[in-house]
């Protein structure tokens, strides 16, 4: 049951791993200029509710199965993601707005942004894997 | 090889360039500069031609001389304002870019990042690269010359290290000269490459050769759409339009390829086939707005020279056909889309007619204004967009360069935030007639017949990119005006136009050590409408220093306040109004306690600006006074949300006296220090202080608000003035709306209206001029304009220089 539960997490934790790298990766190609500001938008206003929808999975997961501190650990992130999509104002379209990015550093923040996810994925990556050893090695 | 722009606006700007105190410039002022009393004005920093160096002479220079404005009532100078020159050796100055073209914000560029941060002042460029100009050196070369990395155009501030090489002066790289460069045709001479056009120019343009275009250049494609729903036709708005196109028909700028496409709407969406041999202009109607097609493939957008009988068909009858119309639904959304379908495979222009809110289809908005709203004293909601409809359909309009622009002529709220987003990022323009009615608004009449006729004849430029490059260390973190950002620096414009602003704020990334100046160039790359492919280029070169006073000394505080404006026109849209107005209250008190600790020696009572910043309070009130951002007066969203539009939209000189009107006294109008320009003498009265103290009871004042000239007659006024000017025996006599000074044969009359044709000449757009007494319905709006004085809900001049001396000496 524990197992099952990390093994979960974990690929979750995999996907959005994925997920943040495919983020990094076309804002720095944005800066670079090898796409332009509508395209890079679109293909990132995608992914913004599913990356969304899997920070809050993998969160209800551990609040689930009672894990707090991992819980804890993950509510910022998925409260984080929640308050960014409400955020956005009626007029804009969506996270990343084409006409909005280049402005007030918006792209460098979203790029900061991406990175730190990414940190964060990887730290809970490692923690996953090590419970869910931990928990196949106790059953 | 050098071609100059003819015609009366150009000729006026001649005039007005050679009102600057500046360094006479060979290539803009033919003329010799009047005599004009000496002013303490911010006047450029003396510099001896041969500091080249980092810091000034020791002695403080007039731009810092220590004003008390606690003290000192008189701020404003003579005539108008005169931006700083900056402090390069003169040879390089005279060539450097004019500063109604390009304009820094500081004409001293701080040496690092923190040094900007503690003098407290935004670093910036405001720019008007499509300025219709008298004289444009214009190239037609085979070969481009580029720096190979940073593909900077060569440029006056480039050096030669011999012959054969040469430096860019933007990221430093050596490049070859090529062989071609090194023949200059004008003097006909070989090996001198220093002597060519291009580097004796900060401003030409070339002429494009191949590479430059993606497709082959387009030709000019005007499309008006015309709104006919039964509140429009009641305005009686489509009589000016159709009228004013009939007159303008040939004066439409392009070539034997132009074309041109009519669309009307109401509920439904209207075609109109001009294929050439038809008799008539056939109407075809879409009433399927959910999913809008184009009825026939091609005959709705016709070449103009070839099917010129049926277009002016068309115009004489539209206002008749739609006389007796009982719709009262709009479906803008739809026909929008319509317009880009049509457009799409060309791009070009789309003239919008719009007088209502629109309620049908996609796009339909609700009116989100509270009318108990409009006087609030805290935050003022709904500043921004209610939809992305308009925004992405702007976006998708880029793509196939078609630009809109929008008219807006309604009496009711139209949700303009929303609406404006059409032509904000399509590199459109906005124009706004409140009230706009052909019996109860003459007025509004003419200044609307006026302003069609300059947009339909103007210069026009389409398919166009705009780069701006800087030195390395330099970056643009944040663009201002009508256009899309499609990457870094790569501006995006459907179509340029004449009368187009646009500013950029910059950040210094890596200090600038080592370095005497730094470059500017901002590159517009565009298809003129005779299909030509041309690129106007315009460098700038300002020195660097490190030191916090020689900072101060280079503030162009014109140049800031613009700036300021921009940046609190979109904190007010992605934060709050009030965190606006308290941003732009803190720039004045940080910059001013900034002064007073790092630069002032000796500590004295008082507020203390330096002579460049003493005007830098007074614009703020300003600023704050200004339609755009007043709390507690009543102001209507749209007029609200359209001021903060010409705020970012204007260039640098209409929008200053937007926020600072200026106001002389005309009833004594003399010719002691009158400009004589082309046999005319103008006269030139002296600026005054915007306070109802200097209004005199005896007296007639003329105030200039850029798009509006307000002409107040005292109570008591001069009988001689009203019977010489006004062709009237006394002040009842006066009518509440006069918009017009009779011609008579006085003296009097004469230097009246040569002063207000030179002060109307001296601008693309028409302002209306009302003659205002006691009485009259726009005395409200005349008295806002005192800015100096105080309200129910604002500070006066005074009590707001208290508060932020209150705030420096904390």
């Amino acid at each position: 049951m524990e197992a099952a539960v990390f093994i979960l997490s974990l690929v979750d934790c995999c996907a959005l791993i994925f997920l943040a790298v495919y983020f990094v990766i076309t804002l720095s190609d944005l800066e670079c200029d090898y796409i332009n500001a509508r395209a890079c938008c679109s293909k990132l206003n995608r992914w913004v509710v599913p990356e969304l929808v899997g920070q809050a999975l993998a969160t209800v997961l551990m609040l689930v199965s009672l894990h707090w501190f991992v819980f804890l650990l993950n509510l910022p992130v998925a409260t984080w993601n929640m308050y960014r999509v409400w955020k956005v104002p009626m007029g804009n379209m969506g996270v990343f707005d084409p006409t909005e990015i280049h402005n007030r550093g918006q792209l460098k923040s979203h790029m900061k942004e991406s990175m730190i996810k990414l940190g964060f994925h990887l730290l809970c990556f490692f923690i996953y894997l090590y419970s869910m050893i931990l928990a196949l090695i106790n059953d | 090889m050098y071609i100059a722009f003819p015609g009366s606006y150009a000729e006026s700007l001649v005039n007005q360039i050679i009102n600057w105190q500046c360094c006479p410039r060979s290539l803009y002022s033919p003329v010799n500069c009047p005599n004009f009393p000496p002013q303490p004005s911010a006047g450029p920093a003396q510099l001896s031609p041969s500091l080249s160096g980092l810091s000034l002479q020791s002695q403080t220079p007039e731009a810092l001389r220590v004003v008390n404005l606690l003290q000192e009532r008189n701020l404003l100078p003579l005539g108008p304002v005169t931006p700083p020159t900056p402090c390069l050796p003169q040879d390089l100055q005279k060539i450097n870019c004019h500063p109604e073209v390009f304009r820094s914000t500081l004409t001293s560029i701080p040496q690092t990042q923190s040094l900007l941060n503690k003098a407290k002042l935004p670093l910036g460029l405001l720019l008007h690269p499509f300025k219709d100009l008298s004289q444009l050196p214009v190239v037609t070369s085979s070969t481009i010359v580029r720096c190979r990395s940073c593909r900077t155009y060569i440029n006056p501030f480039v050096t030669f290290l011999d012959q054969r090489r040469w430096k860019c002066n933007l990221c430093y790289r050596v490049n070859d000269v090529p062989e071609e460069f090194m023949y200059n045709p004008v003097s006909r001479s070989y090996g001198e490459p220093h002597k060519r056009p291009e580097v004796q120019n900060a401003t030409l343009e070339f002429i494009a050769p191949s590479e430059y275009m993606l497709r082959p250049p387009q030709p000019a494609v005007y499309l008006i759409v015309l709104d006919v729903s039964h509140n429009a036709v009641e305005t009686g708005y489509l009589d000016v339009v159709c009228q004013s196109l009939l007159e303008n028909i040939n004066a439409l700028p392009g070539d034997s390829r132009t074309k041109i496409g009519f669309i009307t709407f109401d509920s439904t969406i209207h075609f109109y086939n001009l294929q050439e041999g038809l008799s008539q202009p056939q109407m075809l109607i879409v009433s399927d707005i959910e999913d809008i097609f184009l009825p026939t493939p091609d005959s709705l957008l016709v070449n103009l020279n070839e099917c010129k009988e049926l277009v002016q068909d068309l115009l004489r009858s539209l206002p008749q056909m739609f006389g007796k119309t009982m719709e009262t639904q709009c479906a803008l959304g739809p026909a929008l889309q319509a317009a880009f379908k049509l457009l799409s495979a060309t791009g070009g222009r789309v003239s919008v007619f719009q007088t209502q809110l629109p309620s049908l289809g996609v796009g339909a908005l609700k009116s989100r204004e509270d009318p108990n709203q409009r006087a609030s004293a805290k935050d003022i909601q709904h500043l921004s967009p209610a939809t992305d409809f308009y925004k992405k359909l702007a976006l998708d309009c880029s793509g196939q360069q078609v630009a809109v622009d929008l008219f807006l002529l309604s009496s009711q709220y139209c949700d303009l935030a929303s609406l404006g987003c059409i032509s904000r990022y399509s590199a459109g323009s906005v124009y706004y007639y409140p009230s706009y009615h052909q019996q109860h608004n003459p007025a509004g009449v003419e200044c609307f017949q006026k302003d069609l006729k300059r947009y339909l004849t103007r210069k026009i430029g389409f398919e166009a990119v705009m780069r701006i490059r800087c030195s390395k260390g330099l970056s643009i973190h944040t663009f201002h005006g009508n256009f899309f950002v499609r990457s870094t620096d790569l501006l995006s414009l459907p179509n340029v136009n004449p009368d187009a602003g646009f500013a950029v704020q910059m950040s210094i990334e890596e200090n600038l050590v080592d370095m005497q100046s730094v470059s500017f160039q901002a590159a517009l790359l565009y298809t003129s409408s005779k299909g030509e492919r041309r690129i106007r280029v315009h460098t700038m070169c300002l020195p660097v220093v490190n030191s916090l006073s020689d900072i101060f000394a280079g503030a162009d505080v014109q140049a800031i306040t613009c700036l300021l404006a921009s940046m609190a026109v979109d904190r007010s849209v992605t934060a709050s109004l009030s965190d606006a107005r308290d941003a732009m209250t803190n720039a004045s008190i940080d910059s001013l306690t900034s002064f007073r600790t790092s630069v002032l020696t000796i500590q004295q009572p008082g507020l203390l600006a330096p002579a460049c910043l003493r005007l830098f309070p007074l614009y703020i009130l300003a600023l704050l006074k200004q339609k755009a951002f007043r709390t507690g007066t009543s102001t209507r969203l749209d007029d609200r949300v359209f001021a903060m539009c010409q705020l970012k939209y204007q260039p640098l000189a209409y929008v200053m006296l937007m926020i600072h009107p200026a106001l002389y006294r005309v009833d004594d109008l003399t010719d002691e220090g009158a400009l004589n320009v082309s046999e005319r003498t103008i006269p030139q009265p002296r600026v005054q202080q915007l306070s109802v103290e200097k209004l005199s009871r005896d007296g007639a004042f003329l105030m200039d608000a850029g798009s509006v000239i307000y002409l107040w007659i005292g109570r008591n006024c001069n009988p001689n003035f009203l019977t010489q000017v006004l062709g009237l025996p006394n002040y009842a006599a006066v009518p509440l709306n006069m918009n017009m000074l009779p011609e008579l044969d006085t003296a009097e009359s004469q230097r009246t209206r040569v002063f207000v044709g030179w002060l109307r000449e001296q601008r693309p757009f028409f302002p209306i001029l009302h003659v205002i007494r006691d009485e009259s319905p726009l005395k409200a709006s005349f008295l806002q304009n005192m800015i100096e004085d105080r309200t129910e809900s604002a500070l006066s001049y005074y009590e707001f220089l208290l508060h932020i001396q209150q705030q420096v000496s904390k």
